[in-house]
């Protein structure tokens, strides 16, 4: 049963709706609690979610970690936890080079030797910047570690509906820890799913087992002085549309067209690529869904479709594939190859 | 917090804080002059009439859409924001040395400015650099600054209660005592919560001494033209100061003066010593923007940048800002004006020399204790009262309720 606290903001149709998009009221789980913050998109979540940790977790007024994060991540993650005062940031292996995937068996070794009680961020789905997805049988590996070392999970999920196409597949491993008793923060964004980028709809959801209260109370406390309240204009349409039955249907139609639109770009890429012959293997790219998709460039590779190609791409290879459209589709498979033949 | 099977210890030592209140929502006919908005002669919130004006527009423009904007936000607002706070010739800003920061509001502005400060103002770490805020003051200001990593968060005396107005005196010596190199936070215009503000020849006093002692002035400026009606009048500290040479911020709020209070838009002007300067703190500042919210909202920036950047369109939303103004103004003079007509002990004269929001009104904890319980006057324990709280059909009852307060309570 999810008890959700009777004190609400002002803005707390948006973040009923956030909650209810996470953990639906029907769950099955262990007496828990739930609140939720709207913030300043997922940047804000996090940054938020960090000052909490340093304040509250472990019962220490100034927690500074340890905090692993995935290698890779994001570049400004370990900066918005340092920032907030968690100097100890570390590392767990998930990108693996070698077969052009995520490898489950890493992330397994790396949190069985992570030190008791650290914290744990992780995608739900969608990962940045790679793109690459564990299975629902991986995420079960994951979460019997983190429940066996009590670790934290400390959840991201950018894109909730636009990798699977399904809202609720997206949002699984939460839910899955959630039902093992485990308490967690995630940071969850609408920039994605709800086109919103610049309107920053964002939502830190907490659950926890007790204090819900005091914790709470803190959050305001921390909200008060970094933004004093968060934007309104965009929250407003994301409340609105998830509290319309009639809005939720034709939104998930949208949501659900971006994710196939975005699998069959992938899809017609490893045609293109498989047809130019080498060789290399692209069942990788159509493995995982979403905007965001890794190719195992090495740097000079990816300078050289910068610099000569004029394809823009991360630092480690990593693109959005919805950049890509029938008239540079050829255009960029021609480029891949090439990057991945000439003797750079 | 934390994973603690078996023994819930669960956050033991996680403090329930007080967050200061955003305004209580009471009764409808019960006068709130707690709240921190401003509300028409009927209480209600408005929404200014260009306001309403251009979200049409925005909707109807079909060009527009939601794209991330720039990590220091909508270069239109930003540099028509400055030009509101310097002057539209403002010889800083011809000088290619003002830049600014879109922000999450008159506190996002803060917290930014704050930032970049503990790790770059006079060497990479001011964590002990004493921050000074006025006594009293905004309640936000101590925790934004304390957050940011600002260890020595010290009062400089500023409201005088017995004469009810301006400790010029203490002002001036706490300026005199205070470290070189200190950081002032000084409010460009209506005081909160005192409604009193230096004239012109205290600020020239004010500022030869921060020139002398090499101290840092950090302005707020959320009440621009919300004032005294005259967008150039509220922003005369801000631009004296720049005017004789100072480096400064200047944290802007759009929340009052645009009915904006829930779209955040604010913006850090940076006055620097040069251009190079300039871009050196802006790339700092993008820096710090990125780890706090990344990039900051469209919807209100834009609105203000398309009401600055139009002159019909500006011409209107001066006139709407005087009209909140001018309503302020009005419920000061009549409030005065009631009091000395009951015979209210005590001078009143404060009403009107205060301006703003916001007046003290010297009222003591048991008086305001009354008012709240016995009269259901809100207002808050300091004695600060908001004057937007005030209108045609409630002036008489609060008056005739503070005359009660004050002769029957000591």
């Amino acid at each position: 049963m999810i008890r959700r606290p009777n004190t609400l903001n002002a803005r707390c149709c948006c973040c009923r709706a956030s909650m209810d998009l996470l953990l639906p009221k029907d769950t099955q789980t262990y007496s828990i609690a739930v609140f939720g913050v709207q913030t300043v998109g997922c940047t804000g979540a996090v940054r938020l979610g960090a000052e909490l940790l340093r304040s509250c977790y472990c019962s220490s007024s100034s927690w500074s970690g340890p905090i692993l994060l995935s290698s890779p991540c994001d570049d400004s993650l370990a900066g918005t936890f340092k920032a907030a005062g968690i100097e100890d940031v570390q590392y767990y292996r998930y990108w693996d080079a070698e077969s052009n995937g995520v490898c489950v068996e890493n992330i397994v070794h790396d949190l069985e030797n992570a030190p008791e009680q650290c914290v744990v961020v992780l995608f739900a789905s969608g990962h940045r910047p790679t793109g690459a997805e564990l299975s629902q049988e991986d995420w079960k590996r994951v979460a019997e570690v983190m429940v066996k070392r009590q670790l934290f999970p400390f959840f991201l999920i950018p894109a909730q509906g636009l990798c699977s196409g399904s809202l609720e597949q997206d949002a699984w491993p939460i839910r899955h820890c959630v039902s093992l008793g485990l308490e967690l923060l995630c940071a969850q964004s609408f920039s994605h799913n709800f086109g919103l980028y610049g309107e920053r709809v964002g939502h830190l959801l907490y659950v926890l087992k007790q204090n819900l209260l005091a914790v709470q109370s803190q959050a305001e406390k921390f909200v008060q002085t970094l933004w004093s309240c968060p934007p309104m204009e965009g929250a407003r349409v994301v409340a609105t549309v998830l509290s319309n039955p009639a809005h939720l249907v034709d939104w998930q139609e949208s949501v659900k067209a971006i994710a196939e639109r975005c699998m069959l770009i992938r899809e017609r890429l490893r045609e293109r690529l498989r047809l130019l012959g080498g060789p290399w293997h692209w069942d990788h790219i159509i493995k995982p869904g979403g905007l965001y998709c890794s190719f195992g460039l090495n740097t000079q590779q990816v300078e050289f479709l910068v610099q000569k190609k004029h394809i823009y791409l991360l630092p480690n290879g990593c693109l959005n594939v919805s950049a890509i459209n029938s008239r540079n589709l050829d255009y960029v498979a021609e480029s891949i190859h090439q990057a991945l033949s000439s003797k750079l | 917090m934390g994973l603690r099977d078996g023994d819930g210890g669960h956050a033991a030592g996680v403090e329930v804080t007080s967050p200061y209140l955003l305004g209580v929502v009471r009764a409808y006919d019960h006068p709130n002059t707690k709240l921190r908005a401003y509300r028409t002669d009927e209480c209600q919130p408005w929404v200014l009439p260009v306001v309403r004006k251009v979200e049409k527009m925005i909707a109807d423009d079909h060009s527009l859409n939601h794209e991330y904007l720039p990590i220091l936000g909508l270069p239109e607002f930003r540099s028509s924001a400055s030009k509101i706070a310097l002057g539209e010739d403002s010889p800083a800003i011809k000088d290619n040395r003002v830049g600014a920061v879109q922000c999450l509001g008159g506190t996002g502005a803060l917290k930014i400015g704050a930032e970049f400060l503990r790790r770059w103002y006079n060497g990479t770490d001011n964590t002990k650099t004493p921050v000074y805020v006025s006594a009293p003051t905004w309640e936000n200001h101590n925790a934004v600054f304390s957050n940011a990593g600002f260890e020595d968060i010290r009062p400089y005396k500023y409201w005088d209660a017995g004469k009810r107005g301006l400790d010029l005196e203490g002002f001036l010596g706490d300026l005199e005592s205070a470290p070189d190199h200190s950081i002032f936070v000084l409010h460009a215009c209506a005081h909160n919560p005192t409604g009193t503000d230096p004239t012109q020849d205290q600020w020239k006093k004010i500022a030869d001494v921060m020139k002398r002692k090499s101290l840092f002035a950090f302005f707020d400026s959320a009440y621009q033209g919300f004032a005294s009606g005259n967008l150039d009048k509220d922003a005369w500290a801000v631009r004296y100061f720049v005017s004789q040479g100072f480096e400064l911020f200047c944290a802007q709020s759009f929340s009052k003066n645009f009915g904006l209070y829930n779209e955040r838009v604010g913006n850090l002007t940076v006055v620097a010593k040069d251009q190079d300067n300039l871009n050196r703190a802006l790339s700092q500042m993008e820096k710090i923007v990125r780890i706090t919210w990344s990039n900051p909202p469209s919807q209100g920036a834009r609105l203000v940048a398309i009401t600055l950047n139009t002159p019909e369109l500006f011409a209107e939303w001066k006139d709407n800002v005087k009209t909140m103004a001018e309503r302020v103004l009005l419920m000061r003079a009549q409030l005065k004006e009631k009091l000395k007509a009951l015979g209210t002990p005590g001078t009143w004269e404060h009403i009107t020399e205060q301006i703003g929001m916001f007046s003290f009104t010297g009222l003591n904890p048991k008086q305001v204790e009354y008012l709240v319980k016995e009269k259901h006057v809100y207002l808050m324990a300091s004695g600060r009262i908001n004057m937007c709280g005030l209108t045609t059909k409630n002036i008489d009852y609060v008056a005739e309720s503070i005359h009660e307060a004050v002769t029957t309570v000591q």
